[in-house]
């Protein structure tokens, strides 16, 4: 451990190589934390299986970039009703699938669970979206096994400075969650729904009388969180790894950067999403890669009690 | 008065029903004596869980964090009263542990002792850090210790890390050792769901319910909350360190993620289990428990494979469309039987007349 460290301060362009992987990171942390933030902001419902819309997204952009034998059947058993073989294609082209996709998934999971927590105390928002989590995991264990999986993009990497290397393809996901990141923002300032949707966030009751549809808000809103979810999942699927049960890292770091960053706090969950990726790197690289989670769930805690130790000045009731 | 005799010779030819079934059980259906060993477990945890969540209104997500945490203490007391606990674990259960009997049952008492003031203390020094932390911020912070526990203790040589500990073996044949263990596990889950009945009886009861209704009156009342809350997570954490200790060493074989800090295998059910039956009742953890079980074991007998997605399904289910749970339900339709009188509500208005 004191070894790494020692190592950060006599090749200080390691330093750099950190830096940059975690901001490449962190750019897709802050795509699902700001999911997060949107169907906390809007609808009160903490949604335990953001992580699980992560991997899932990420499932998809592999399953669509291997050549597979795409067998109809019951997953688990034997049973089999027509097999035909499928082309692997670039999971870059999964981006415009996957979306409508997850976008689709949400809207189910809101009308069939979420709608039915929203009124209810958060507790219950918590464990119905946990419970969907379990489900999600399990599915997908079934389907793909649980092997840990990576999406090849197929583009190389240079380098820079003698030995800082950058993969082509984080540096293009980086620009492509960028975009991604513009696009929701543009939506939710300009067009009828994104309106629609922020006026619900700040009254419902007067949303209603307004005319608004606010199922529909809340169901349009839930939806887009998942879309996002999955288009930060295709990221994850070609710059690192997805495994079934990955997604609770994820649902966590989106966690800690709403709770560190605040609710409707866009600048605030980008920054903190930077600094969450890249304080991952470097506890990953100077603890060791068996501590990298460990880092993360610590985090949760370190900002839940900052959190309560700036809110025992004023003490009031928090919702 | 005749009333009141009859209900409570009603309880206890309950109490001695329960009790008859329970020790013929394993006699009389020995080839599932594991899975019915492993519903002890799931009472204890129910009781527990339902303490804080359900009598205490603080819905925690981690509990498991203490029964993990027994666990562990436990193992490292039993191997170091005899072997360096470093050097054994590094061996990755090379080193055979031979005890005798004495060697054994006295690692056994110590280790469960140790675990259960071990456990007791984790929760008092954790009281500073979860109770500030209020409705969904406890339970993801809750959640985040169990998590946590598992991922340090998975990277922490000392123990083991991620291969685990193997433990004594029991002295004497395997049947008796899995009879011993059942009976174990009764006894432990019957203390706590007496020791749990006598204390909702008490004043510190009804503290710990005005605790749930409504906290800032009852700080303003005059009871001190975090006293309360802080004793209340102690004794959950005291039960669940003894269950945690009996646990590992049933298992024989203890490991971070699966069996220690399993927070989808055993904790998230705690609180399903809880909610099923009925929170915030006597009886309704213990019936969420059998009826959480029944179910488990089935869907793992019936549904192989598909086990856990049935369980996540129950899970939404039950916390989405039946969270008064059975108790709450029975008591909303026979209110009599609960001894709840139900008032005639008055009509709009008819208040303000009179």
């Amino acid at each position: 451990m004191l070894n790494n460290i020692q190592l950060l301060i006599d090749f200080p362009v390691f330093n750099l190589q950190l830096l940059l992987d975690g901001l490449m990171i962190g750019a897709i942390f802050a795509l699902a934390a700001y999911g997060l933030a949107l169907v906390w902001g809007v609808m009160n419902v903490k949604n335990l299986a953001q992580g699980e819309f992560v991997i899932m997204g990420g499932y998809i952009a592999y399953y669509l970039s291997i050549d597979a034998v795409v067998r109809i059947g019951i997953p688990g058993t034997d049973i089999t009703f027509f097999e035909v073989m499928k082309p692997g294609v670039n999971p870059l082209w999964a981006l415009p699938v996957v979306i409508p996709i997850m976008f689709g998934f949400g809207w189910l999971m809101y009308f069939l669970i979420i709608r039915y927590v929203i009124d209810r105390d958060l507790f219950t928002s918590l464990l119905a979206t946990f419970g969907a989590a379990i489900v999600i995991q399990q599915v997908l264990n079934l389907i793909f096994g649980p092997d840990v999986q990576t999406a090849e993009s197929g583009l190389g990497t240079r380098i820079l400075f003698g030995s800082v290397t950058i993969q082509e393809i984080r540096v293009l996901s980086l620009i492509i969650a960028g975009i991604l990141a513009a696009l929701v923002v543009l939506f939710m300032k300009n067009s009828r729904m994104g309106q629609a949707i922020r006026a619900t966030a700040q009254d419902p009751r007067a949303a209603r009388v307004m005319g608004i549809d606010t199922d529909r808000v809340y169901a349009f809103t839930f939806s887009l969180n998942a879309a996002i979810c999955g288009a930060a999942g295709v990221l994850i699927s070609m710059i690192w790894v997805i495994q079934p049960f990955y997604g609770i890292a994820h649902s966590i770091r989106s966690f800690v950067i709403v709770v560190a960053a605040g609710l409707g706090n866009l600048p605030g969950v980008i920054v903190t999403a930077f600094g969450l990726g890249a304080l991952e790197q470097y506890g990953g690289f100077a603890l060791g890669a068996e501590f990298q989670q460990a880092v993360v769930v610590g985090l949760l805690i370190v900002v839940l009690v900052v959190r309560q130790i700036m809110q025992a000045r004023h003490r009031q009731v928090v919702r | 008065m005749t009333l009141a005799m009859t209900k409570s010779q009603r309880t206890l030819g309950l109490y001695g029903l329960i009790a008859i079934a329970a020790v013929i059980a394993p006699f009389l259906f020995s080839a599932y004596i594991s899975q019915l060993t492993v519903l002890w477990v799931m009472v204890l945890f129910a009781i527990t869980w339902d303490a804080m969540g359900g009598q205490m209104g603080y819905n925690s997500l981690g509990n498991i964090f203490f029964f993990g945490a027994g666990m562990y203490i436990s193992a490292v007391v039993q191997i170091g009263l005899h072997y360096d606990v470093a050097e054994y674990t590094a061996a990755y259960g090379a080193i055979k542990v031979d005890f005798t009997p004495t060697q054994y049952y006295t690692g056994l008492v110590l280790g469960t002792i140790v675990a259960a003031v071990g456990s007791v203390l984790f929760a008092f020094l954790l009281s500073w850090v979860v109770f500030g932390l209020r409705g969904p911020y406890f339970a993801i912070g809750t959640l985040g210790i169990a998590l946590a526990a598992g991922e340090l203790v998975g990277a922490w040589e000392y123990v083991g890390a991620g291969s685990g500990i193997s433990l004594p073996v029991f002295p004497g044949e395997p049947e008796a050792g899995e009879r011993f263990f059942y009976f174990a596990f009764f006894v432990a889950a019957v203390l706590t769901f007496f020791f749990f009945r006598w204390l909702y009886q008490t004043r510190f009861g009804l503290a710990i319910n005005a605790i749930r209704d409504d906290e800032e009156k009852a700080e303003a009342m005059g009871i001190h909350t975090m006293r309360y809350k802080t004793i209340t997570w102690a004794l959950s954490a005291f039960f669940l360190g003894i269950c945690g200790s009996l646990f590992g060493n049933y298992n024989i074989f203890i490991e971070p993620l699966e069996v220690a800090f399993a927070t989808v295998v055993f904790g998230i059910p705690m609180v399903v289990m809880s909610l099923l039956g009925g929170k915030g009742t006597l009886w309704g953890p213990v019936i969420g428990a059998i009826l959480y079980h029944v179910i488990k074991e089935a869907t793992w007998k019936y549904f192989l494979g598909w086990q856990w997605v049935a369980l996540g399904l129950l899970i939404i289910i039950s916390v989405v469309f039946f969270q008064q749970g059975i108790m709450g339900w029975a008591q909303e339709k026979w209110p009599e039987l609960f001894g709840i009188e139900v008032e005639e509500a008055p009509a709009e208005g008819e208040e303000e007349a009179a």
